[in-house]
């Protein structure tokens, strides 16, 4: 491993052996990722393009053949694709309002507004079910939602005169989206919390010299101050809540009944990786994929423009020492 | 005066209306806990307390391969998973932080640009690639596309850590003829253990957890990790017994839990650092 190169200060000048040290220096030290990430990464992108213009399956794995765009017209004239595509709207679309970026701010400016340790604790708190194995998480919300008597909710809300059910079967939209929101809250609440701290204090000190009320701060000056970093949130987490389905798979596994909660990606993954019915469909599987990926794809371009992601990822490293 | 309690209330009235959103997510914790040590729980009042729901670790499952063998493959898928990524992601971000090459900006963006994307979609390709390569079905496989997925934003990660430090300090050491390698392990790593400390806790909670990939990716018993075994165990229409479930979950949930408690000022700066939206 060991390479023997002196870059700076070599007392010879540049030499041939110098010039092969200088490319083959970087290269083992970038190999090891780059092989990793271009086989299991780079390459699956290429690969789920040209998967899905084949019609391979289990049938066909033997004699794969190309078949152009016929997948893509196969998803554009199939019935249940406008299904797929309004359970994924009111999936991405509630998770994201209520949650996501809704329930995230209602957080960060709460716990912006009480005692520091309070404040980070629940924080912190929120914190867990995203570090939770989405496996117990989806157990947790399953008996959550159990029918009485064991239902932690029925528990709560029979008092109140609700009718006790099995709400995953009763309202199975409301426990994905509150399964996953729950989870998803803490992304944009750290975000809008750091947010919120790095506004200079002149300025809220201002609009409280002004006589303005907490919700008019709240409104005028807080909420305005942080638009970049909510539209950042709303466009990052709709890419990362449009690709996701492992809490869906779960909790619902697209049920109950026919495709109540099948979302886009969940449909992609049972048509091609799920035995349900025997023949599974890589092509078509890599067909629906494929469409996420090339939403995925420009999507992350058009973040690295607009959000100068360079400086996002690399900012907070100071805090961590 | 009465402003002030006014503003005393307003501040308690604050945290209860928190404390009264975060309600569902405590109340099931709570229940998580109960319930492995309860026969049987209503709601979140538990009855009979048992020890009985833990039996699954002197007596197994039936049908399934040992406790010990499905936590021994999900420690090594962790623990492999975070090296891999830790030691390989230090390597690369130091390259990108302080040396030129050609393919450099190359590199970055598409490292860059991979970080964004959610790689979920990637699954049936990725299926494909391992079927080809002979690895599917096995932990190596399944261990090489999760360092692979991950590796993006540690790269990034590690090279914000790299761009802090001063070029100064290792100068002198390169000037007296040191080799970039020992430069790397002996004077910057050193000063980045904080850094590395805070990776290798992310690496490994996501390893430990990570369901989709070894469920997909792998079939056989042999290469059951904690996560697939309690997907096969909720999966299991005569399996009813919410305690032994509970009670699995729990020990599932050790490393995590604590994590949590010991590293809490870590955690939040982890995942402050600009990590992707990990719905999966």
């Amino acid at each position: 491993m060991a390479q023997q190169t002196s870059v700076v200060g070599a007392s010879s000048p540049m030499g041939y052996r110098a010039r092969i040290r200088r490319i083959l220096t970087p290269a083992v030290f970038t190999g090891p990722a780059a092989i990793l990430v271009f086989l299991f990464f780079f390459l699956p992108v290429i690969l789920t393009l040209v998967i899905s213009m084949t019609d391979m399956s289990v049938a066909t794995i033997s004699n794969i053949k190309f078949v152009g765009m016929k997948n893509y017209v196969r998803i554009w004239h199939s019935r249940t694709t406008m299904k797929i595509l309004k359970n994924t709207l009111i999936y991405v679309g509630f998770t994201l309002t209520f949650f996501n970026v809704g329930m995230a701010l209602v957080l960060s400016l709460l716990t912006t507004h009480m005692p520091d340790r309070a404040g980070t604790a629940f924080r912190t708190f929120w914190l867990l079910p995203r570090i939770t194995p989405s496996v117990i998480y989806a157990i947790m919300w399953t008996w959550f939602t159990a029918d009485a008597p064991y239902g932690i909710l029925n528990q709560f809300l029979s008092p109140l005169g609700v009718t006790p059910k099995n709400w995953l079967t009763a309202q199975p939209w409301l426990v994905v989206i509150a399964a996953n929101g729950f989870v998803g809250t803490s992304f944009g609440m750290i975000i809008f919390t750091s947010a919120i701290r790095s506004i200079p204090v002149d300025f809220l000190r201002a609009a409280l010299v002004d006589g303005a009320s907490t919700w008019q701060r709240i409104r005028y000056v807080i909420l305005p101050m942080i638009r970049w970093p909510i539209l950042f949130v709303v466009s990052y987490q709709t890419l990362s809540l449009l690709a996701s389905f492992e809490y869906i798979l779960l909790l619902t596994d697209g049920g109950p009944g026919f495709y109540t909660t099948e979302v886009w990606s969940l449909h992609a993954y049972h048509r091609a990786l799920s035995n349900y019915f025997g023949n599974v469909q890589f092509g078509f599987g890599a067909a629906l994929a494929a469409i996420l990926v090339v939403i995925g794809v420009i999507a992350s371009v058009i973040y690295l423009r607009v959000f100068q992601f360079n400086e996002m990822v690399s900012e907070p490293k100071i805090e961590v020492l | 005066m009465t402003e002030h309690a006014g503003a005393r209330w307003v501040r308690i009235l604050v945290i209860l209306i928190v404390a009264l959103l975060s309600l569902p997510l405590v109340t099931m914790y709570v229940w998580l806990v109960e319930s492995a040590f309860s026969q049987i729980t209503y709601g979140i009042v538990p009855h009979g307390f048992t020890l009985n729901n833990w039996r699954f670790l002197w007596e197994g499952f039936p049908n399934m391969p040992s406790i010990w063998r499905i936590t021994l493959n999900t420690l090594v898928f962790a623990v492999v998973v975070t090296v891999l990524e830790v030691f390989f992601a230090s390597l690369t971000g130091y390259a990108l932080s302080r040396m030129k090459f050609p393919g450099r900006r190359l590199f970055l963006s598409l490292t860059l640009v991979l970080h964004a994307f959610p790689a979920v979609t990637l699954l049936i390709a990725i299926f494909y690639v391992l079927l080809v390569l002979g690895l599917y079905d096995t932990l190596v496989g399944v261990i090489m596309v999760k360092a692979a997925l991950e590796l993006p934003l540690g790269v990034w990660i590690m090279k914000g850590f790299f761009d802090n430090i001063s070029w100064d300090l290792e100068m002198s050491a390169l000037v007296d003829g040191c080799s970039r390698f020992r430069v790397w392990w002996e004077i910057l790593l050193p000063n980045i253990k904080p850094g590395l400390a805070a990776l290798s806790i992310f690496a490994f909670l996501s390893g430990w957890s990570e369901f989709l990939l070894p469920y997909v990716l792998t079939s056989s018993f042999n290469n059951f990790t904690l996560s697939v075994l309690l997907k096969r165990l909720i999966g299991d229409f005569r399996f009813v017994d919410y305690g032994l479930l509970t009670a699995t979950g729990l020990y599932y949930m050790i490393p995590v839990l604590l994590f949590f408690i010991f590293t809490q000022e870590y955690l939040l700066n982890i995942y402050a650092g600009g990590t992707k939206g990990t719905q999966i």
